[in-house]
């Protein structure tokens, strides 16, 4: 896909990166306060190849290489929303963001909130995370549930090219800091449809992936394209699973959870990120607490083990995921109840 | 190397700062340790539960802020900086509304005392976070840049434990690289609570830190107001002009303990702040004005009165207002209501 501005209307097919790609592209086209600071964001064009061409179109004043350091690519760009720029941050992997913990968990998320609104923090964190790549421990964690603790940080991980416009552009245009997760695994092997012209989705609200009555399936990231599959296998078995795209993780939608749950009164939540403290504890408490009696069987989850991260080696990367099949497996279970 | 003020008689070095000036940073001195005591006091009588001084610092933060230039500059300071803050517009009352955590605070209550906030006046909202502010700074400097707005800089201040931490070391090597307008000033008081300047590092000045980052670093006396302001004020005239930013390293020391929670006695001897006391830039610097005939005793005697007043008056307003509301707690998480479970129709 070349880089020109997005047509105003009809639909274009395109992969996940490229939707990173066009957004970002026609942010920077729309509104000069928005900048790209990272880790070879510049002259290499991002390791992806997502800004790539963007220093020759929009200059380095914009399109800035920064030094080698995450912590302060999070912390300038900090100032920089403070005084009303609309800087994008790019952390080169979600693996190396540990050492801005401080300045987005201290700093960032709480700017509005220590000055009482005196300063505000609108800025967008991307990072791309997960496994599946052959990434070992340092090219493929999930890191969302580190950050969703935080109460003013929004999290989004949209998995479809749609939903990565709609949110990518509703992250820019948000006053407060966000956290804006791209499953590395889906870059280029999801593809859809995309809507021209300018939107956003509104923060917070999941969407129903695919309709079904027996069984309720929360997921979000590669993950989520693993139980639609799965879903559709059923489909043929007489098992009907509504799945159901979580996208924002922070706010988290409990409009549509609960209304699915009541439906089919059997919940799944399906993540790579490991199970314990992870986004699915805080779905099934919610659940729990908001309809246990209308529940038909215990809340499952399926996510990964409780080990550092996956190997390098294939075995060790394939037991830490959960393969389609396993999720095929619990959905028909939970389906018996 | 530092420039020296020179004291004999009436041939005052005053680095073209006019009397008025130079009694407005006596005022602001003398001030600073009053709000300092007062503090203290509050904190002694039980009536706040925290306070943290800057005695000693006077001298560094009425020259510096003499330098900054309200409407243009933005101040990103630590906190131990009452000076400063007081010097770029804040006043008594909103300090002590902070000491006092009333609604009248800026923070309405929620920050720590002299962890200021004044968008108004150009006063970053800061953590207690050590040198985390300082890449805030490097960012509000990165943007006057990319706006093209010369002539404003930003001085970003910390201790000199502060160099010590990692983004201190990342927010200068940017803003050299950029060649952004800031001021990194180091107020260098020789303790980070007990942990002394040879425990920080492995060479005498923090300006010695500075050739590493190919930026020009100056060392001046803190103790001394006028050339605190003559370093910043060139500094930061240098960063207004696009000729990039600097390190100015301001020696002074800290007389009192870190905070009303911590005692000193436990890691310094009596003596050598005994021994240092008698350096004290406040009585000196009234003394310099007064011998070079800035000003009389009388007016002195006044200034200070005037200070007093000012303290008490805001003392008894800050007090007499009210606490933040309970519900005030849920307010400002992010824009709109705070709700991390979202609900539609």
């Amino acid at each position: 896909m070349t880089v020109t501005a997005q047509q105003q209307t009809g639909t274009t097919v395109m992969t996940n990166v490229e939707a990173v790609r066009t957004t970002l592209h026609d942010a920077l086209v729309r509104d000069d306060r928005v900048l790209i600071m990272g880790e070879d964001v510049g002259a290499r064009g991002n390791v992806f190849l997502i800004t790539k061409g963007f220093l020759e179109e929009f200059g380095a004043q914009r399109i800035i290489d920064t030094p080698l350091a995450e912590a302060s690519i999070v912390g300038i760009a900090i100032g920089m929303a403070m005084e009303g720029l609309r800087p994008i941050a790019e952390i080169q992997f979600a693996d190396f963001i540990y050492p801005a913990f401080n300045q987005i968990v201290g700093e960032a998320a709480k700017t509005r909130y220590r000055s009482n609104g005196d300063y505000t923090c609108p800025m967008v964190i991307r990072t791309p995370y997960g496994g599946g790549v052959r990434g070992a421990l340092s090219h493929s964690v999930s890191i969302e549930a580190l950050f969703y603790h935080v109460p003013g940080l929004t999290i989004l991980a949209p998995s479809t090219p749609a939903d990565i416009k709609g949110l990518l552009n509703a992250a820019i245009e948000c006053p407060d800091p966000v956290l804006f997760l791209e499953h590395k695994k889906t870059y280029r092997s999801v593809k859809g449809e995309v809507p021209g012209g300018y939107y956003t989705i509104p923060i917070g609200k999941a969407d129903v992936k695919k309709a079904g009555t027996h069984v309720t399936a929360v997921s979000y990231g590669y993950n989520l394209h693993q139980a639609l599959e799965a879903a559709n296998r059923l489909e043929g078995d007489g098992v009907s699973v509504e799945v159901i795209d979580l996208r924002s993780i922070r706010p988290m939608d409990k409009t549509t959870i609960l209304d699915s749950v009541r439906k089919t009164r059997k919940l799944i939540i399906i993540h790579e990120d490991n199970k314990f403290g992870g986004i699915g504890a805080e779905i099934s408490a919610m659940v729990a607490e908001e309809a246990f009696f209308e529940l038909d069987a215990p809340i499952r989850r399926l996510a990964g083990p409780d080990v550092p991260a996956m190997g390098y080696a294939l075995p060790l990367e394939e037991e830490f995921l959960v393969s389609t099949d396993q999720m095929a497996d619990a959905m028909r279970e939970l389906a018996k109840y | 190397m530092p420039k020296t003020t020179v004291t004999r008689g009436r041939e005052l070095d005053r680095a073209g700062l006019s009397d008025e000036q130079l009694i407005a940073m006596l005022r602001n001195m003398l001030l600073q340790r009053q709000l300092d005591n007062r503090g203290f006091q509050l904190n002694r009588q039980g009536k706040i539960p925290f306070a943290l001084g800057s005695e000693g610092h006077e001298a560094v933060q009425a020259g510096a802020a003499m330098a900054f230039e309200r409407g243009a500059d933005v101040l990103v300071p630590y906190y131990r900086d009452l000076g400063l803050a007081l010097g770029v517009g804040m006043t008594a009352f909103e300090i002590l509304s902070s000491l006092f955590a009333r609604v009248t605070d800026r923070s309405m209550g929620r920050q720590f005392p002299n962890h200021y906030t004044n968008h108004d006046l150009g006063v970053l909202s800061i953590s207690s976070i050590i040198a985390g502010h300082c890449t805030h700074a490097v960012g509000v400097a990165a943007a006057f840049k990319y706006r093209g707005e010369a002539g404003r800089a930003v001085l970003c201040t910390t201790g000199e434990g502060a160099t010590s931490q990692g983004e201190w070391h990342e927010s200068v090597n940017y803003a050299a690289v950029h060649a952004l307008p800031i001021v990194f000033l180091v107020e260098n008081n020789e303790w980070a609570i007990s942990t002394p300047q040879d425990m920080q590092m492995h060479v005498a000045n923090v300006a010695d830190k500075a050739p590493a980052y190919g930026l020009p670093g100056a060392v001046c006396d803190g103790f001394s107001p006028i050339a605190t302001y003559v370093s910043v004020h060139e500094a930061l005239e240098r960063a207004r002009s696009g000729g990039g930013p600097a390190i100015v390293e301001a020696k002074c020391y800290r007389f009192l303990s870190h905070s009303t929670d911590d005692d000193d006695r436990t890691y310094r001897s009596r003596e050598i702040i005994e021994e240092r006391r008698k350096l004290d830039p406040v009585p000196r610097f009234e003394a310099l004005l007064i011998d070079a005939g800035v000003i009389d005793e009388a007016r002195a005697k006044s200034l200070k009165q005037d200070v007093l007043r000012e303290t008490n008056e805001a003392t008894d307003a800050a007090e007499a207002q009210a606490y933040p509301t309970p519900e005030s707690l849920y307010t400002n998480v992010v824009a709109g209501d705070y709700r991390p479970w979202q609900e539609f129709q």
